[in-house]
Formats: structure tokens, sequence, C-alpha cells
């Protein structure tokens, strides 16, 4: 998995992206509170590899998700896809790019519309991109149909025929209908049982192997991040505040709300399970609003770490060594 | 725990079945469910959504809604008694007061027009007949033992004021404010996220010590069951198919359910390897409750799955002391 | 399924069967409305020349309650469908596109909103004429507001929905969201909210022809209605009639759009 090759062949680069909503309005004296939802991130995603971010509710890895491919209003910074610049399109430019890059929801009742059947949900991005011979659509749906383990005449069916876990699969349909190179993943799993994850998980693989797809995958699930992703981010009210390849996120977490979220997920592993409690690094109360953000590192009020300075100046995000990058003072 | 076998238990569950009535016909929602929670107990429930996990919670707390839903046979036995033979006057008091719930959403099992504080109020005066004077002092006295800060203060404030740890604490607390012998929580951290959810975890296990109240956990996440409960039971459609101490169930799982329900978690290595084989998977998905064969219930989705399988439904056997299992490759001697 | 749905069946029923009256009515029972043709407040079933009695001038009921229909569901209809067309629209568009277009559109129907509605018809009527079409129309001005309001709730919900999100992504227009993607899921409450509009603009033109403000050379049920009033102690039946054929068209036209909203529901179609 990590491989030495001095160039990097990079699907997705983001640069100093920001998501704010609220603000002035158009009416004068209406003025709402700033949300800082993505706060100056930065990554890049290789070719053919998944990218995690993970984090908890409120950290903005779903606001990422979406700024990503343009479904959440981009504020500031850029957003690239190869050369094109995906950020700064507009209207039937940005229509008909959005065959490069879809994207896989969270939850599989609310992601498709409930009156319309199967099948033409899977057959909706070809006939509005142009895929294909009109003709050949039909048999192109089956074959996506085949492709993600459905059969093919469940595409006269309506969603909610099916279960949350074939639900899913009809989503990943629609996302690879047009041969998108990245596909962004928002907690594709998490609103499914247990036992359909493993099976989703599986596809979502079997699928990245076969068309060479690149992921974007959102999580807070650190197990299900550490079995898909080839690098990961975690976030922190809008920020990235460690980054690494997935051997050493997980065996050498260096920034201190890391090192708590990965001891605070309870483990079902044999011989683990009172380690884990006893070591437990136990974090304090809940991540303050992005609203009114502390002007220090924004984790200095739950860390049991933080020193002065972590309360005045923000840490940048620096790299410890290849590949792995932490914004802490103490680090 | 297996040193209080031999007392009787605080809550007994015995064949306890429920039934509904759908369109489809008659669903066996529950098919001779059994149970035993000795006092300052965990009793884990794990399974995927529709094995009957949250029924079973709820025919204990008689609240099935009647119709379509009917508890057909079985005990739900409370220190000896049975609570279905209690009329509906009875089992008003026994709610809230002897055995309470914690709900899997704090921001719709909580009133928002009411303010924290006058919720938890609400049961002592219910169900201790404080004044309401009393009764607003031991509420704050509750949300301090939940570990809220500034208690006085976060009485007087309304669920959408609180973020959701803290609502879940505020549930906590209306659930033990009568001191309950049991708690039932459902999927009480499923909407937290990780590092609350562990708070959460360190509150319940505080609590049991400290008012040595069993509870019930019902969850679909092996890791919460390792974490939290002493004693585990695995429910498939309806049905108990393993029941054990929380190691055995782990470690040495014998139904081929609650190995592939551990197998096919992703579980967080400390030590990951590049190496990353396929997930196990348990192929196919919870069957219609109406349309179960006269077979073992996972049957279609197992692998081991032989002919006799099909035709018979395997009685639950012991494996160990006090570990027990539903299949029939323990009676055939072929162990899994 | 539609089909399967007694009661909507029994509804259109009940429609088509007051289509044929008031179209094919007038062909056989020729009497004219406004014709004086036998003693006032004559009870029903007393007198062959009224079988239905007649009112306080000694007009024909029944005539009255044939002839009348034309015009009365005309106008209900009319009326129904402009507070739709506008109602839809404008909360379509603040409801998707929200800012500055809802603020201003919800500032223009919150004026609409509180106009007195039967002031404001009746300076309509008064300012143009008192022709069935300015009546529907005037109607129509002032009941679109909760259509709206209506509206703009359902496509505010919906448009947060994952649904929409996805369908953006795959390449459809706002144009298409709007009205392919989000209107259908919006519709069921709407069907309901325009057939019971229906009612209410019948109901509506009795008031405006009780003010003796609707056009005064039709006769509608409404103006039976309002013509009957004075004597509703002594001719109960010159007011129930009328009232009865409203009550029994409302009625109908519910039934349909409860069977419509069940009809574009999958969940509730069988396979």
């Amino acid at each position: 998995m990590s491989d030495t090759s001095s160039t990097r062949d990079l699907l997705l680069r983001i640069e100093d992206l920001k998501v704010h909503f609220g603000g002035k309005s158009w009416m004068p004296g209406k003025v709402s509170k700033v949300v800082h939802a993505v706060d100056g991130v930065s990554f890049e995603v290789e070719r053919g590899k998944t990218f995690g971010i993970v984090g908890e509710s409120g950290s903005g890895k779903t606001t990422t998700a979406l700024a990503t491919v343009r479904l959440a209003p981009v504020t500031e910074g850029r957003v690239f896809l190869d050369d094109l610049e995906v950020s700064a399109l507009k209207g039937e430019a940005l229509r008909l790019a959005r065959k490069r890059f879809q994207i896989i929801f969270q939850d599989p009742f609310s992601s498709l519309n409930p009156r319309i059947r199967a099948g033409q949900t899977v057959r909706e991005p070809l006939d509005l991109m142009e895929v294909g011979a009109e003709s050949e659509r039909e048999g192109l749906v089956q074959e996506l149909f085949a492709q993600v383990g459905l059969r093919p005449e469940q595409r006269a069916l309506f969603p909610h025929q099916f279960s949350g876990g074939q639900r899913q699969r009809i989503g990943l349909a629609r996302a690879i209908a047009t041969r998108p190179e990245l596909v962004v993943c928002d907690e594709p799993v998490s609103a499914l049982d247990v036992a359909i994850q493993a099976q989703i998980l599986n596809l979502m693989r079997r699928l990245q192997d076969e068309l060479g797809l690149t992921y974007l995958f959102i999580s807070h699930d650190l197990g299900v991040v550490q079995y898909i992703c080839d690098e990961i981010a975690v976030m922190y009210l809008g920020q990235i505040v460690e980054q690494a390849d997935r051997v050493s996120l997980f065996v050498r977490p260096q920034h201190p709300y890391t090192k708590a979220l990965l001891s605070a997920v309870p483990s079902a592993r044999p011989g683990k399970r009172a380690a884990n409690q006893a070591q437990r690094i136990r974090l304090e109360g809940d991540p303050p609003s992005p609203i009114n953000l502390p002007k220090g590192c924004r984790f200095a009020g739950r860390c049991p770490l933080a020193e002065a300075r972590c309360h005045e100046t923000p840490p940048e995000l620096k790299v410890i060594e290849t590949g792995h990058k932490v914004a802490c003072h103490l680090v | 725990m297996s040193g209080h076998q031999t007392d009787r238990p605080l809550l007994q569950v015995s064949n306890l079945c429920v039934e509904f009535r759908t369109r489809d016909g008659i669903a066996r929602v529950l098919d001779e469910v059994s149970l035993e929670l000795q006092p300052g107990q965990t009793l884990g429930i794990v399974g995927e959504s529709g094995c009957g996990k949250s029924m079973t919670a709820l025919s204990i707390m008689r609240l099935i809604p009647s119709p379509p839903g009917q508890i057909t046979a079985g005990e739900v036995r409370l220190a000896g008694e049975d609570l279905l033979r209690f009329d509906e006057q009875r089992m008003r008091d026994i709610r809230g007061k002897d055995i309470s719930m914690i709900f899997q959403e704090p921001m719709t099992s909580l009133n928002p027009v009411f303010t924290v504080g006058d919720q938890i109020a609400e049961s002592l005066r219910l169900h201790e007949g404080l004044s309401d004077k009393e009764a607003a002092a031991r509420a704050v006295k509750m949300l301090k033992a939940v570990g809220i800060p500034e208690p006085q203060a976060r009485a007087r404030e309304y669920p959408h004021q609180l973020s959701g740890g803290m609502r879940q604490r505020v549930m906590i607390a209306i659930a033990l404010a009568c001191g309950p012998k049991v708690i039932i929580a459902d999927e009480p951290t499923t909407a937290l996220d990780v590092t609350v959810q562990a708070q959460i975890f360190d509150l319940l296990r505080d609590l049991k010590e400290r008012t040595s109240t069993a509870i019930i956990l019902i969850t679909h996440d092996m890791g919460a069951i390792a974490e939290m409960t002493d004693r585990v039971t695995v429910m498939y459609a309806g049905r108990v198919v393993e029941e054990g101490p929380v190691e055995a169930i782990l470690d040495a799982p014998k139904h081929p359910y609650t190995q592939g329900l551990i197998a096919c978690v992703p579980q967080l290595d400390p030590n990951p390897t590049a190496e990353r084989p396929p997930l196990e998977e348990i192929p196919g998905v919870v069957p219609a409750l109406t349309r179960l064969g006269k077979g073992c219930a996972f049957a279609p989705r197992c692998k081991y799955a032989f002919e006799r399988c099909d035709q018979e439904a395997p009685r639950r056997v012991s494996v160990d002391a006090d570990h027990r299992a539903a299949c029939w490759l323990l009676e055939e001697g072929t162990s899994a | 399924m539609f089909r399967r749905n007694y009661a909507a069946m029994f509804g259109l029923f009940l429609l088509v069967l007051l289509v044929l009256v008031t179209l094919i009515g007038p062909l056989v029972y020729s009497v004219d409305p406004f014709e004086i043709v036998w003693a006032p407040l004559t009870p029903p079933g007393e007198e062959a020349t009224a079988p239905l009695g007649t009112d306080y001038l000694g007009r024909d009921i029944l005539a009255g309650l044939i002839h009348g229909g034309v015009a009365t569901l005309a106008v209900g209809l009319a009326a129904a469908l402009i507070t739709v067309v506008i109602g839809l629209t404008v909360g379509a568009l603040a409801g998707f596109y929200l800012g500055i277009v809802d603020d201003i559109l919800m500032r223009v129907t919150e004026f609409f909103q509180v106009l007195p509605a039967l002031m404001f018809a009746m300076v309509l009527v008064t300012l143009f004429s008192s022709s069935l079409v300015v009546v529907a129309i005037a109607i129509g001005l002032v009941s679109w507001p909760p259509t709206a309001r209506l509206a703009r709730a359902e496509f505010l919900r919906i448009r947060n929905l994952e649904y929409v999100s996805a369908a953006r992504s795959v390449g459809a227009k706002n144009t298409r969201i709007i009205w392919q993607v989000i209107l259908p899921n919006a519709l069921p409450p709407l069907i309901v909210s325009a057939t019971l509009t229906i009612g209410t603009a019948i109901l509506f033109e009795a008031g405006l022809s009780f003010l003796g403000l609707s056009d005064p050379n039709t006769y509608s049920w409404g103006y039976m209605i309002g013509s009957g009033r004075d004597n509703i102690l002594d001719a109960w039946w010159a007011v129930t009639l009328p009232g009865g054929m409203i009550f029994v068209t409302v009625l109908a036209v519910s039934l349909i759009g409860d069977g419509l909203n069940d009809a574009f529901n999958p969940k509730l179609r069988e396979r």
C-alpha cells in the first residue's frame, strides 16, 4: 500500500477550503452568526486510493465532502480534480463536470426519490449526462445492477420495496453510472445494520479495484476507516488536526485528540477489553460550537495536556515525518 | 457473576412469546425468549435491527402497542412477581419506579416545552409523592449525580439548550430518579460521538456500582457489549440464539450468527498491517417474521447450514456451564 | 389503484353526476330560474309546477339548483386553479431559492394575507365588473397565500433531503429539480389543500352573491343561499337545498383529492 514512487498521481487537490454559513444578509440590519463549518482545510488524494476523513459531529467532515462535489458553497479556497478547478466552475460547465465526481449519501432512505423506480434512478445520470446512445442505456443500467449485486428485474421496484443495504447498492449504482473518477462517500455504511455494513464495504472495495475509483471516505467509525482507507485525516471543529497513512496514524498517533478518539473506541477484540478501559484518555465535555471559536488551538478547551500557549495561538499543521502531519504545539 | 446462579434472579423472563398481526399474517416477533438478570449485573442484548431486541424491552415494560401486538405466552418475573398478571394501574407504578428506560434519541424522548428539571421532578412527584419543592431539589441532585456541571442552572434549561451528551445524561437522571431496580438502555449511545459515548459508559458503570442497579443494554455494537456487559444474549429473528458470559460470547462464540456478527465488523486494530483481507459477510438480510419456516431462522444465511437446519428449529443446548446456544452443529458434535 | 379506492370512485361518481345535471339538466328542465312560477315560499312536494318549492319571490328552486350549478362549479374550479398556480409557483420559488427571492416573495405573500379577503375581493369586483371571470380571479387572488406557505414549507423540507442533492449531483438542472424532483413529492398536502380550496371558493362566491356583488345575470347556488337567508326559518328548503348541493360538490372533490393522493403514492401502490 505504501508505494514509494516519487511522483504521486494526484487526482484531488484541496487548497485552504473554507465553508462558512450565515453572516450578512441582503437586507440591512439582518445579520446572523457565522458558522465556520470548514475552516482552512487542505489535502491531496492519490488516484485509485481511498482518503478518509474522521471526526465527530460538528467537525466539518461532511461539509468538506459536500463542498468537494459542490453541493455545499465554497466560501474560500480551491478544489482541483486533476487540472480542472472544480471550485471555479459555474452553471452548465459545473453540471457537465459532475460526470467526473459523484457522491454516495449516508441515509439510504432519504437518498432515493421515493416516487421513482430503481431502474430510473440509476438511468437518470446516463440520460442527463448523455452517456452512451439512448438505445444502449437500458443495457447499461442492467450492467450496473449486476455490478452492485442487484437482480435486473428489480429495476421496476420502488425504493421502499428494498432493504437498507439494497438501497445503498442502488445509490452506488447511481454514483458509478457516469464512470466517475472520484466518488465521495459520506458515511455510506453508518445507517446500515452491522451485518450489512460488511457487504457494502466489500462491494465498495471490489468496485474500486474493477473501476479504478478514487474514494473520499467520510466516517465517524474508526474501525471502518481503518479498514477501507489508505490515508486518513482527523478533523476537529472545521480543521485537520492530524493526517497520515493508515498504519502510521493508528500505530503512532501524535495529536492528543487523535489519541483520545482512538482510545474511546470500545474494542471487542479478545484480551483487549480491560486494557482498553484502563488506558482510556477521557475527554471532558463536548466540542465548542463552530460559531464562537476559541482563538488558540480549537481543542485546547478539552485537551488534557493544554498549556498557556495552546489557548493563545493556533498551531500550524506541520509535517513530522513523511506523510504524517500534526497540528499541535506539543509535538 | 456466575456465583449468583443459585440466587433468585432480579428479573426473569421465561419463554416470552409476542405476536403481531400484520397484513401478511401473524408475525411472531418474540419466540420463547428467556433471560435472567441478577442484581448489579449488566446484560447485553445484541442483534441486527428487527431481531426483537427492542421488542423484548417493550414487552418487559408491557409497552407493546396492542393491537396489533399481543403477549401470547411466557412470564416476566420481577423479584418473583409476574408482571404480565398485573393490571395497568399497577404496571404504571412499576414503570419509571422499579424499571425505567433510556432511549436512543435523547432529543425526541425529552419533552421540548418543559425544563429538564421539571421533567426529572415529574417522575418523583408521580412515584414518590414528593412536593414540588422537594422534587425540584432532588432533580438538581440527580443532575449533579449524572455529572452535569452547574446543575442548579441546568435544571432551569430546556432540552434544546443542551448538547446531545448532556441530554442523554438528563435521560439517565430521569431513569434513575426513583432508584429503579432495573434500567433498560435501548441503544443509549448510538446517536452520540465516541468520546461522549465513553463518558456515558463511564457514568453508567459508575452508577451501577454505586446503586447496584441492574442494567439491560440493548445494542448492535459488539464493542459496547465488550465494554459494558457481564452477560450477553444474542437474538435473531425474535429468538435467543446464544447466551453466556461476555468473555465466552466474544472469544469463543458457538452460534454461526454470533460468529458472523463479530467477524463482519471491522474492529479497530491498534497495530494494523498493510494487508486487508475482505471482511467476513453474513449474506442476505433478516427474514420477514411472517415467513419463517419451521427450521432454524438463520439457516438461509448460514454457511454451515445442512438439511436438518431447514426442517427443525434447534433447541438451546449447554455448551459450557452458563453458556448456551441453539444450533444443530452443536448437537451433531461437528462444532463450527 | 385509483379505481380500487371505493371512496374516490364514489367521489368521481358524484362529481360526474353533478356535472351531468348542470350541463344536461337545463336542456331537460328548461324553466328559467329567475322566473316567478308560483306563490312565494311554497314548500317542496306541494305543487307540481315547483316540485322542490319556491323561494321568497316564488322562483322555482329545482330550476335554480339545475341552472345555478354551472356558474358555481366554474367559479369554484377556476378560482382553485388560480390559487394553486399562484400559490405553488410563489411557494416553490421561495422555498427552493431562499435568500432574497424568499424574502421578497414572502413579504408579498404576507401583504396578500393581511388584506381582509372579502373586502379586497369586493373592491376588485366593484372596480372592474361583476362578471364571473372577475369574480373567479378575485377569489383566486385572495386565496393563494395559504397554498404558497404550504408549498414553501414542503419545498423547504424536501430540498434538504439527500435525493435532491443526488439529483443535482447526477446533473439535474434547477428547473428539473423544482418541477420533476421536489414537486411530485410535495404534492400530497397540496392536492388536499387544492380540493379544499375548491370548496372555499364556492363558498366565497356564495358570499359575494349574498352581498349582491357576483354576476347579477347568472344564477348560482351561492346566490340562492344568499337570497334565501332572510327567510331561513320560514323556508328552510330555499337555503338547505343549494347548501346541500355545495356540500356534495365539496365532498366529491375531497374524496377525489384523497384518491389521487393515494394513487400518486408508490408506497400504497400494490404490485
